[in-house]
């Protein structure tokens, strides 16, 4: 049966937005798995973490609750599900301190109202990777498999805020293994003993510091290298902006020769589904998933 | 009365956001260990949340530390007390600059000040506006070095397409851009009366 919800794909997901790719590629697997993702109207961006200075407390609530509100209205009933990490933390953490203040709840529809809409605290606020592993399931998730990623080996890079502070449940913050489980399900090598997993990318401050998140950046790929790692993967679009095209900035810095590609979990999916390199949203990278991009032009013989 | 004066310590509690956690800290220093950019704060949260109860207002509300907050939220699972230790340096930066007492060149104020404005004008961030105004944010001949050294960088992005030149001229914009602007000043109202702010 077709799984339906309210998708929040969030600002950096947009037509020729830095992570357009990863919506691409989200679309061809969800188009696999019977998943109907249908965009929220008008949805607004989150403000995301680093906002913070300009928005206080209320008006980033009212942001994110001007979605709920949106998918409450126009899509009753689905739970919001969001691909972006900061989208994912910056609703839920809403979602979170709405339902523990009544007053904050009445402010948040006093100021909605201006705007001709009121939050009912209905809609449910995940993750794509919650849908994946919660609503389809690690089994669901290889039944479709046409062709495994043999021999390719993953450096699993889950990042901060798909992990921290609210995580997939079940999983460790210092440890999680959801990724790698994913790798493995369709086919791959995950490299479960590297150790920058959770580390943090610099995120937002790649921009206003960037040396010091270059430093960390650096640290990120060189353990892939370490780990004889053939590609990252990741789940969240900003670290798989931040760890992908720095790496020639950070080689004119230190004469390095980092050329790690960085690719998102949904292109392994979709590429072991069967999608071509341009529906797995190959094309759109700066250095490029070479391994990936042979086995999606490959032909498979068909099943008899 | 104790040796210092809470005043301080009071005043966070009332007007900085999740401001009643900080005399939970027990000073373990688990937050100042775990931070990534840990190595460049002054003054690491669990020194300045002995600041704010020792009463050192303008240290605490001029330190340049708060801002180095990348928001991984890894103090925050860490922390023995539980303390929201990643929203109470965003709170302290925030509370910093409606007071007008923040560092003013401080890179990360800057940005996070660029990016509110920027993704609440048409609702949705415009990626392109974005990286011009922080890299021309001091002026058109550094803005033009800082696009030069990052030229690799930006012409990778464009053969990727994961910039759009149009994106200056035909931005992505929410249809309800009123609505957005009218519940947002509604925000801006309700907290600075909440908090005894003027805007």
């Amino acid at each position: 049966m077709t799984k339906e919800y309210a998708f929040y794909p969030g600002c950096s997901s947009q037509l020729r937005g830095s992570a357009s790719n990863y919506l691409t590629s989200v679309n061809s697997m969800c188009e696999t798995l019977d998943i109907k993702m249908t965009p929220i109207p008008d949805w607004n961006c989150c403000g995301a973490s680093i906002s913070y200075a300009g928005s206080g407390e209320l008006a980033r609530h009212v942001m994110n609750a001007r979605n709920f509100a949106l998918a409450e209205t126009h899509l009753p009933g689905q739970d919001l599900v969001a691909t972006c990490a900061a989208c994912w933390l910056g609703a839920r953490e809403t979602r979170e301190k709405l339902d523990a203040s009544s007053q904050l709840m009445a402010e948040t529809n006093e100021a909605l109202k201006q705007a001709g809409l009121q939050y009912q605290a209905k809609a449910q606020v995940r993750h794509m990777v919650e849908v994946l592993i919660e609503d389809v399931g690690y089994e669901a998730i290889a039944k479709p498999v046409v062709k495994p990623l043999e021999g390719v080996k993953f450096a699993g890079y889950v990042g901060c805020q798909t992990n921290r502070p609210f995580g997939i449940a079940g999983e460790s913050f210092e440890n999680p293994m959801y990724l790698d489980k994913m790798v493995e399900t369709v086919g791959g090598e995950a490299l479960t003993q590297y150790e920058q997993k959770v580390s943090c990318c610099g995120g937002a401050l790649a921009f206003s510091e960037p040396e010091k998140s270059q430093k960390q950046i650096k640290q990120i790929v060189e353990s892939a290298y370490d780990h004889g790692a053939d590609v990252i993967v990741t789940p969240c679009p900003l670290c798989q902006a931040n760890v992908e095209i720095y790496q020639s900035e950070i080689n004119r810095r230190h004469g390095t020769k980092l050329n790690m590609p960085v690719a998102y979990y949904s292109q392994l999916l979709a590429v072991a589904y069967g999608a071509t390199p341009k529906q797995a949203g190959l094309d759109g990278h700066v250095i490029q998933p070479k391994k990936l991009q042979d086995i999606a032009v490959k032909v498979v013989p068909l099943k008899a | 009365m104790s040796a210092y004066g809470a005043d301080f310590l009071k005043e966070v509690e009332a007007r900085v956001e999740e401001g009643e956690w900080v005399k939970m800290c027990m000073q373990c220093g688990v937050c100042a260990g775990s931070c990534p950019f840990g190595d460049h704060w002054e003054h690491s949260p669990q020194k300045i949340f002995m600041m704010i109860r020792a009463g050192k207002r303008e240290q605490v509300l001029s330190s340049e530390s708060m801002w180095m907050c990348t928001s991984c939220y890894n103090c925050v699972v860490r922390c023995p007390r539980e303390l929201p230790i990643t929203q109470i340096m965003h709170g302290l930066a925030t509370y910093a600059e409606r007071l007008g007492l923040a560092p003013k060149m401080q890179p990360t104020r800057r940005f996070s000040l660029v990016f509110w404005n920027n993704c609440t004008r048409t609702g949705r961030v415009n990626e392109l506006k974005l990286v011009m105004q922080v890299y021309f944010r001091n002026g058109l001949m550094s803005g033009l070095k800082e696009m030069w050294n990052m030229r690799r960088v930006a012409l990778g992005l464009l053969l990727a397409k994961r910039i759009n030149p149009f994106e200056l001229f035909l931005p992505h914009k929410c249809k309800d851009r009123k609505g957005i602007q009218a519940m947002l000043t509604k925000a801006y109202q309700i907290e600075d009366r909440k908090r005894g702010f003027s805007r």
